[in-house]
């Protein structure tokens, strides 16, 4: 492969190595992202044993619910058609939704690079920044999910009187690719709100108020459909949903047929969204860096 | 063809005047004053390849903020530049394969792994061939002595240990051009040292072109045959490092040893001004056109055994165009 230059005239350029050659250099910069997840062992064992400390008590928060809403010392059968065995089903399934779509770390490590100045580095290195903390970050969550995938097995065999109904092989698919969908959206909105640093330098309390406001409007807390009218139906449109309610939704069998088509169709749009927002705020927020700090 | 080419790189920022307190931070919030920075203006120069060149300034003077438009990390306020024949500010990646910058400690490297794993990161990230790879790697990692330290995690190296590292990240991909903000600040003179011969080595066997700033006039003697002076974002002198005190060092030092008890200063301050005393030995700092007039009349007036004239420390007439700089800046 040839190139020209003007300093130099044609010569060859030997590093390009077109679509293998990038995707092999992301996949060293996954590899080498493994093994420094691998280095901090005992952060790793604890920070995946500790989540699931909330759970237990969510659990018991909501058979209190249940219990109370019934009159008797029994779970009510049903709150805005979800049974008691549902819910609890549904909670323990928004951890999996949240373990692809959470991203502790991405947009404040973004901001932090802005306003410290180590962003350069990816400016002067023939690298993508955000492909580079894509690769990053899909090496964290692989480890995670291989990490905590028996941890998680022993609770879900725990709880397995809670699941009424397992999907058949389709739907398990459907929830399969919304979880795939949902790690997209998720790492490209808190892309999105880690570059508002070009701007604001600090975005410490801005993705605080996001992450208190996701756990609310995503349905990681409660069902979507417990809220009344307008709520539910405004969440709903909303990409937020994405990142919880929805794959938990799919995996219980409530969403079906022509609604499950819909559904995973508006979460790749919203993926596709974020990652054009993302790319948008990154070209012009390079180019206001480039005036003015460096 | 030069390597550099820039012209008249000016690079104006504005900067955010916030006022004391909390009543000034309050007011900040609604109206905020912003003040006019030139941090480059009009900056002119090229380097030709295989030249190794300093920047020398004081704290301030737009030393970095040129590196960094060079570098392609800012784009300059007005003015051109080429560099390798590229805008460096359109960030191409051939551009950015053929050069490196190295700009503090914690820029290129994984704090938690190995430097051996961001070296092969860095081969991933610029496609280097496997057995160039090594090769570079076994030079580098030999002419800095850290050969055993490559499977240590970077952040418990030293301070020397991890500027060399580095090093070794910048040159991995065998850049034409290598950018050196302050390479040495910080380490030990034996680490600087070991840097410097570093940088002499790879440069008279690559023949690669450099342009480095410091603090350290040790580094630029060692280093620089050609020196760019920079005071408040204006160029002032561009040429040999001996050419500096030429050009801007007026006086120079005479020294003399009496034969017997040296005169006192009441009696030499005719001559010129006394620097240095120390017993029969005396230093006269004595303009450059006296000097000839001057050692007449002493040697015809006194017994004196050793006589040399010389050029006062490189430092002092530095110090003294930073100082010319600024006052000329504050007139403005």
């Amino acid at each position: 492969m040839t190139q020209f230059n003007p300093a130099f005239g044609f010569e060859p350029v030997a590093p390009s190595r077109g679509l293998i050659g990038t995707v092999r250099k992301y996949l060293k910069i996954l590899r080498a992202s493994l093994v420094e997840r691998m280095t901090y062992r005992l952060d790793f064992i604890l920070g995946t044993l500790f989540r699931f400390l909330p759970i237990l008590t969510t659990i018991l928060l909501w058979r209190a619910i249940y219990v109370g809403a019934s009159g008797t010392d029994k779970p009510a059968s049903s709150l805005n058609g979800f049974s008691y065995n549902e819910m609890i089903a549904y909670l323990l399934l928004t951890n999996i939704s949240r373990m692809f779509s959470s991203m502790p770390g991405l947009a404040g490590g973004i901001a932090r690079d802005i306003r410290e100045g180590t962003i350069k580095r990816y400016l002067i290195q023939p690298i993508d920044m955000i492909g580079y903390l894509l690769s990053y970050r899909i090496a964290h969550k692989l480890a995670y999910i291989v990490g905590a995938a028996i941890p998680y097995g022993i609770l879900f065999w725990l709880c397995r009187d809670y699941f009424d109904y397992f999907p058949d092989a389709t739907t398990f698919a459907a929830f399969l690719l919304s979880c795939v969908l949902a790690f997209l959206v998720g790492f490209f909105f808190e892309t999105c709100v880690g570059m508002v640093g070009f701007w604001f330098g600090e975005v410490t309390s801005l993705l605080y108020i996001v992450m208190t406001l996701n756990f609310f409007i995503s349905g990681h807390m409660l069902p979507l459909d417990l809220l009344p009218h307008p709520w539910v139906d405004i969440l709903k449109a909303l990409p937020f949903q994405y990142m919880a309610y929805f794959p938990a939704v799919v995996f219980q069998g409530k969403v079906q047929g022509w609604h499950l088509v819909v559904g995973l169709l508006a979460e790749f749009a919203w993926a596709i969204f974020f990652i054009v927002l993302a790319r948008y705020l990154f070209a012009r927020g390079l180019k206001r860096y480039s005036a003015f700090g460096g | 063809m030069p390597i550099i080419q820039a012209e008249g790189l000016t690079k104006t920022y504005r900067v955010f005047q916030k006022k004391d307190g909390l009543w000034g931070a309050f007011q900040g919030l609604y109206r905020r004053e912003y003040k006019e920075v030139k941090a480059v203006d009009d900056v002119s120069f090229t380097i030709e390849p295989g030249e190794m060149v300093a920047f020398l300034g004081p704290n301030g003077a737009g030393k970095t903020t040129t590196l960094k438009i060079l570098s392609g990390l800012i784009y300059p306020t007005a003015g051109k530049a080429e560099v390798l024949g590229f805008t460096p500010w359109q960030r191409l990646d051939a551009y950015r394969r053929r050069f490196a910058l190295v700009m503090g400690q914690k820029n290129q490297l994984w704090w938690d792994l190995p430097a051996s794993d961001s070296f092969q990161l860095h081969r991933e990230i610029y496609s280097i061939p496997e057995a160039q790879f090594n090769q570079t790697l076994t030079e580098l990692t030999e002419l800095l002595g850290v050969e055993k330290l490559t499977r240590q995690a970077v952040r418990e190296l030293s301070l020397g240990e991890r500027m060399k590292m580095e090093l070794i990240a910048a040159l991995l991909h065998q850049p034409q051009l290598l950018l050196l903000d302050e390479p040495t600040i910080g380490l030990d003179v034996v680490a600087q040292v070991a840097i410097q011969k570093c940088l002499r080595d790879y440069h008279s066997s690559r023949g690669v072109t450099m342009l480095l700033t410091s603090h350290y006039m040790r580094d630029i003697e060692a280093l620089c045959s050609r020196v760019l002076v920079i005071t408040h974002g204006k160029l002032v002198y561009d040429g040999p490092l001996q050419g500096i005190t030429e050009r801007f060092g007026n006086d120079k030092v005479v020294k003399l040893r009496f034969a017997e008890t040296a005169p006192e200063d009441s009696e030499l301050t005719i001559y010129g001004e006394v620097t240095r005393r120390e017993g029969p030995s005396v230093d006269l700092k004595v303009s450059r056109h006296e000097v000839a007039r001057m050692l007449g009349s002493v040697l015809d007036n006194y017994a004196v055994d050793d006589v040399s004239v010389v050029d006062p420390p490189l430092e002092q007439v530095i110090a003294r165009v930073f100082e010319e700089g600024k006052a000329a800046h504050d007139a403005v």
